[in-house]
C-alpha cells in the first residue's frame, strides 16, 4: 500500500499514546471511552475524509469548515422553521454542498487558481451565507433527531457505538475503498504526482478537479449533518476552524501535503489521535483544553518533520536495479 | 524486414511544415520522412528547430503550414494525448511518469483491467510485468516508479507508449542521463522494436550515439532542413559541417587581420581554472577591446567556461587575475565587482524580467551594483534608459513598456544595455544571436564590433561559426569539455574550426562523455 510507513508511524503513536493513557487513568482503556472517541469525533472524521482525497490530488479545501456551519443552519431552519420534513432537507443541502464543492472545482480547473484561494473564497462565502439565513443558535426538536441519538450498539464493556459513529466509520471504509481500489482512486494519486504528466497520460484532469472538490463538500455537507445530530441545534458559527483540525488529521495520518501520497485510513488515526488527546485533558480535569491544540501542534510540526525526511531519503540517488538485458 | 531501406514505406511524412513564434521564425518548410523500422537520427544544434518540430508534429504546437501523414493519412493531433491516439509517442528526456504511483499504475492509468468498478490490481500486475519482460526487465512492478533507475523509468515510458499501440516512437535525448551499460540496453529495446515495424526518431547529440544506432540522420539547422543522408555513408566531418556551417564561405576575421589588438594590456587571465567534472582546467587571456569566440559543439564546455569565467559557479583550482591582480571569483556578486557582465543563453529564464519596463530591466544590475542603500532615483534611470535606447537602437524605444512585449533581438539589447550601464571591462555573451532574426543578428554583430572598439573586452559563444569568424580577434575551440585549441589571426576560418572540433579525438572524447 502507498504511504504505509508514516501510516505505521502513527498507528504507533497512537497505541502508545492510549497505552500511556491507560497506564494513568485506568478507566480510559474502556470501550464507553472509546464509543465516546468515535462519537465526538464523527464529524471530523467524515470531513478530514473528503480532506484526504483533496490534499492526495495536491489541493487543499479551506470550505469545509463553513460547509458544516452553513448545513447546520439550513438543516435547523428547514426542519423547524420552513416544515420541510427532515430527509427532504438532508437532500437538498446535500445536493446544495455537492454543487458548490463541483463549482469550485471548476474555477479552479477552468481559471488555473490556486485551490488555496478559491476555497478560501469558498470558506467566506458559505460562512457568511449561515449567518444571512440566521445569526443565532436555533435548536433542532424535530423527532428524528431524538431517535437518532437515542440508537446505539451496545458494545461489551458498556460502550455505545451511536448511530453517527457508525455513518462515519462507514464513510471512512467507503473512502478508503475509493481511494485504494478504484480508478477514480488512481487518478487521484496521479494529479498529486503531476497535474501535466496526468493529463498527458489520459486523466481527464478537469473532470476530476470538479469531481474531487465535489466529494470533499458533500463529505462537508454530510459532517454538517452529522453534526446538528450531534448538538441537536444549527448555529453560524459551528464548526469554524473544523477545516483546519482535519487537515491536521490529514498530515498527521502522513499525507504528503504537497500530495501524491497518504491514505483514507492515516487520516482516521490522526483524527483519533487528536480526539485521544482530547479525552486525555478531560480526565486529567486540571489542564486548559487549549493544550489539546499545543498537542497537535507539536506532533503536527514532528510528522511534517519527519515526511520531509523521507523525502530527503526518498530524493537520494536510488539504488540501480538494473534489469537483465536480453 | 531485411529489404533495402531506401524502398522501405514511409510511414510518417511530414512535409512543408512552418512555425513562428512572434517574429521568430521557429521552422520553415522542414521536410522529413520516417521509413517504417528505420531509426532515424534527429540532428541539429541547439535552436535549430529540433524539439518545435516534434512539438508542431505530436501537436504541442499548432502548425503554420505543412502536413503530416502517417502511413499515408493525413493526421493533425492538436494534443499530445491525440497524438498518443494517432499512434505518435514521444519519450522526452526527463520522463513524463510518476514516480509516486507503482510501475504498474503508470503503465496502466486510466486503462487498468476493471471488474465491478473495481481495479484488478493482481491483473494489472501479472500484464505489467509480463510487457516489461518483453523489454529485458524483471522488477517489482508494485513498487514506486521513483524507486527506480532513470533508465528504468526510460524503458518503462516506451513500454507504455509502445503498448498505446505507438507506429512512431520519438525519443528525445533519451541517454542524457543513462551510463554505457543502461544505453546499452535502451539500444537493444530500440533495434527489437524497429525489427517489429515500428519507426523511432532518435533526438540526440551523442554523435557517437548516433552513427551506433541509426540508419538514417536528418540534420536541421535555424528552423531550415540541411539535409537527410543514410548514416553509413556521412562521414563525421560531414556532419559536424552540416550541423554547424552553411558552406565553407571563406570568411575570415576582418578583425584579426587588423591586428592591432595585441598590443593592447590584459584585462583578465585566467591560469589552470577549471572545475572537475564540469570544465578541464584552461589558460584564457583577455586583452582589452578584444573579442574571443568560444566555439565547439553542444555540451563541449563553452557555457561552463562562461560561467567559471563570470563566477557563476566555482572554479576548484587555478588563478583568475584582473588587470592582473589576482582574484577571487566564487559568485556572480563577486564577478560583476571586477566588472564583468554575463548574458546567458536562456534570455526568457535567467536573463530579463518579462513583466518589467525596459526601464526598470536596465537599471537593475547597476542598482545591484550599487546596493540597497543608494537608489537611482526615476531621473537617473530615465536618463539611463534613454541613453541605451538610443545607443542601442531599441524598438519601440519606449522605456516604460514591458519587455516581454518586445522581440527577441530588441529583448537582447536590453540585456546588453543592463550590464553596459554598470561599465563593465569584460562582457560574457552566451549566444547573443540565439532566436533572433537574421536582420538582427547583423545589428547585434556590428554592436559587438562597436563596443570592443571602446576598449570592452568580450567573450562570445555561439553555434553560428560565420559569425563567431566575422568579430573574434581569437577563437577557442572547445571538445568535450576541454579547450582544444586556440585560434588567432589568419587561421581564424570556419574550416579549421571545424576540423578542430571533428579532430580525430572527437570520438574517444565523445564516448567518455557517455
Amino acid at each position: 500500500m502507498k504511504g504505509l510507513p508514516p501510516v505505521v508511524i502513527t498507528a504507533i503513536v497512537l497505541v502508545a499514546g492510549f497505552a500511556a493513557c491507560a497506564v494513568q487513568f485506568p478507566n480510559i482503556a474502556s470501550t464507553r471511552v472509546v464509543g465516546n472517541l468515535l462519537t465526538d469525533n464523527a464529524f471530523l472524521g467524515i470531513v478530514a475524509t473528503g480532506m484526504t482525497f483533496v490534499i492526495i490530488s495536491g489541493g487543499i479545501d479551506l470550505s469545509v469548515g463553513s460547509v458544516i456551519g452553513f448545513t447546520t443552519v439550513f438543516v435547523a431552519l428547514a426542519v423547524e422553521r420552513w416544515g420541510v420534513p427532515p430527509l427532504v432537507a438532508f437532500v437538498a443541502i446535500l445536493a446544495l454542498s455537492a454543487a458548490f464543492g463541483a463549482a469550485m472545482g471548476a474555477v479552479i480547473h477552468v481559471f488555473d487558481l490556486p485551490p488555496f484561494i478559491v476555497t478560501l473564497a469558498g470558506m467566506f462565502l458559505a460562512r457568511g451565507a449561515s449567518f444571512l439565513l440566521s445569526t443565532e443558535s436555533v435548536p433542532i426538536t424535530a423527532p428524528v433527531y431524538s431517535t437518532v441519538s437515542d440508537f446505539a450498539l451496545r458494545m461489551p464493556g458498556g460502550g455505545r457505538l451511536t448511530a453517527i459513529a457508525i455513518i462515519m466509520l462507514a464513510i471512512v471504509i467507503g473512502g478508503a475503498l475509493l481511494l485504494h481500489l478504484t480508478r477514480f482512486g488512481a487518478n487521484v494519486y496521479a494529479l498529486g504526482g503531476n497535474r501535466a504528466t496526468a493529463g498527458l497520460m489520459g486523466v481527464a484532469v478537469g473532470k476530476m478537479t470538479v469531481k474531487i472538490y465535489m466529494l470533499s463538500s458533500l463529505l462537508a455537507g454530510i459532517a454538517g449533518i452529522v453534526f446538528s445530530f450531534y448538538t441537536s441545534a444549527g448555529y453560524s458559527l459551528s464548526a469554524v476552524g473544523v477545516e483546519l483540525d482535519s487537515i491536521a488529521a490529514v498530515v498527521i495520518g502522513g499525507t504528503l501535503l504537497t500530495g501524491g501520497q497518504g491514505s483514507v485510513i492515516g487520516t482516521i488515526l490522526g483524527v483519533l489521535i487528536q480526539g485521544m488527546i482530547q479525552t486525555y485533558i478531560n480526565f486529567d480535569g486540571t489542564l486548559s483544553s487549549w493544550w489539546t491544540k499545543i498537542a497537535t501542534g507539536v506532533l503536527l510540526f514532528a510528522f511534517i518533520a519527519l515526511q520531509q525526511g523521507l523525502v530527503a531519503l526518498a530524493r537520494r540517488p536510488a539504488a540501480k536495479h538494473a534489469g537483465a538485458a536480453s | 524486414m531485411e529489404n533495402s531501406l531506401g524502398s522501405a514505406p514511409s510511414l510518417l511524412e511530414v512535409r512543408g511544415i512552418s512555425k513562428s513564434f512572434g517574429t521568430v521564425r521557429a521552422l520553415q518548410e522542414v521536410d522529413f520522412t520516417l521509413r517504417a523500422g528505420e531509426i532515424h537520427a534527429l540532428l541539429g544544434e541547439n535552436g535549430a528547430g529540433k524539439s518545435t518540430l516534434i512539438k508542431v508534429v505530436t501537436g504541442v504546437f499548432p502548425r503554420d503550414a505543412g502536413v503530416v501523414r502517417l502511413a499515408g493519412e493525413e493526421v493533425a493531433p492538436r494534443s499530445a494525448k491525440s497524438a498518443l491516439q494517432a499512434g505518435i509517442a514521444t519519450v522526452y528526456q526527463e520522463v513524463n511518469l510518476l514516480p509516486n504511483l507503482s510501475v504498474a499504475q503508470n503503465l496502466f492509468l486510466d486503462r487498468q483491467p476493471m471488474r465491478f468498478g473495481i481495479v484488478r490490481e493482481g491483473e494489472m500486475r501479472r500484464r505489467a510485468k509480463a510487457l516489461l519482460t518483453g523489454f529485458g526487465l524483471d522488477i517489482d512492478v508494485a513498487a514506486p516508479l521513483g524507486n527506480y533507475s532513470v533508465a528504468i523509468q526510460h524503458v518503462t515510458a516506451i513500454a507504455r507508449a509502445v503498448d498505446l499501440s505507438a507506429r512512431v516512437l520519438i525519443l528525445d535525448e533519451p541517454t542524457a542521463s543513462l551510463d554505457r551499460h543502461e544505453v546499452e540496453i535502451l539500444f537493444g529495446i530500440m533495434r527489437q522494436l524497429a525489427r517489429r515495424g515500428i519507426g523511432i526518431v532518435f533526438v540526440s547529440h551523442f554523435l557517437d550515439q548516433v552513427y551506433e544506432i541509426s540508419d538514417r540522420i536528418t540534420v536541421l539547422r535555424n528552423g531550415r532542413l540541411v539535409g537527410e543522408r543514410e548514416t553509413a555513408s556521412l562521414p563525421r566531418l560531414e556532419l559536424i559541417r552540416m550541423m554547424l556551417g552553411r558552406e565553407l564561405a571563406e570568411t575570415t576575421s576582418a578583425r584579426a587581420a587588423a591586428g592591432e589588438h595585441r598590443a593592447r594590456g590584459v584585462c583578465a587571465s585566467f591560469e589552470n581554472y577549471g572545475k572537475a567534472g564540469y570544465v578541464a582546467p584552461f589558460n584564457l587571456e583577455l586583452r582589452h577591446g578584444e573579442v574571443v569566440g568560444l566555439a565547439g559543439l553542444l555540451g563541449s564546455g563553452r557555457t561552463e567556461t562562461a560561467r567559471l569565467v563570470f563566477g557563476a559557479e566555482r572554479a576548484d583550482g587555478g588563478q583568475a587575475r584582473v588587470e592582473g591582480a589576482p582574484v577571487r571569483l566564487q559568485s556572480p556578486r563577486d564577478g560583476v565587482r571586477h566588472g564583468f557582465g554575463y548574458c546567458p543563453e536562456e534570455r526568457k529564464t535567467e536573463g530579463i524580467v518579462a513583466e518589467l519596463s525596459v526601464r526598470e530591466n536596465i537599471a537593475l544590475a547597476l542598482q545591484a551594483k550599487r546596493g540597497l542603500y543608494r537608489p537611482l532615483s526615476r531621473r537617473e534611470q530615465d536618463e539611463i534608459a534613454r541613453r541605451y535606447i538610443k545607443m542601442l537602437d531599441i524598438r519601440p524605444p519606449d522605456p516604460e513598456r514591458p519587455v516581454g512585449l518586445l522581440s527577441g533581438g530588441n529583448q537582447q539589447k536590453v540585456l546588453l544595455a543592463r550590464w553596459l550601464a554598470t561599465s563593465p571591462r569584460l562582457l560574457v555573451l552566451d549566444e547573443p544571436t540565439r532566436g533572433i532574426d537574421v536582420g538582427a543578428h547583423a545589428e547585434i554583430i556590428r554592436l559587438i564590433r562597436d563596443l570592443c572598439d571602446d576598449g570592452l573586452s568580450l567573450l562570445v559563444i555561439s553555434s553560428e561559426l560565420d559569425e563567431i569568424v566575422t568579430y573574434s580577434d581569437r577563437v577557442v575551440v572547445l571538445r568535450d569539455r576541454a579547450h582544444v585549441e586556440e585560434l588567432a589571426g589568419g587561421a581564424i576560418d570556419v574550416g579549421n574550426i571545424l576540423a578542430a572540433i571533428a579532430a580525430d579525438g572527437a570520438a574517444v572524447a565523445l564516448e567518455a562523455h557517455t
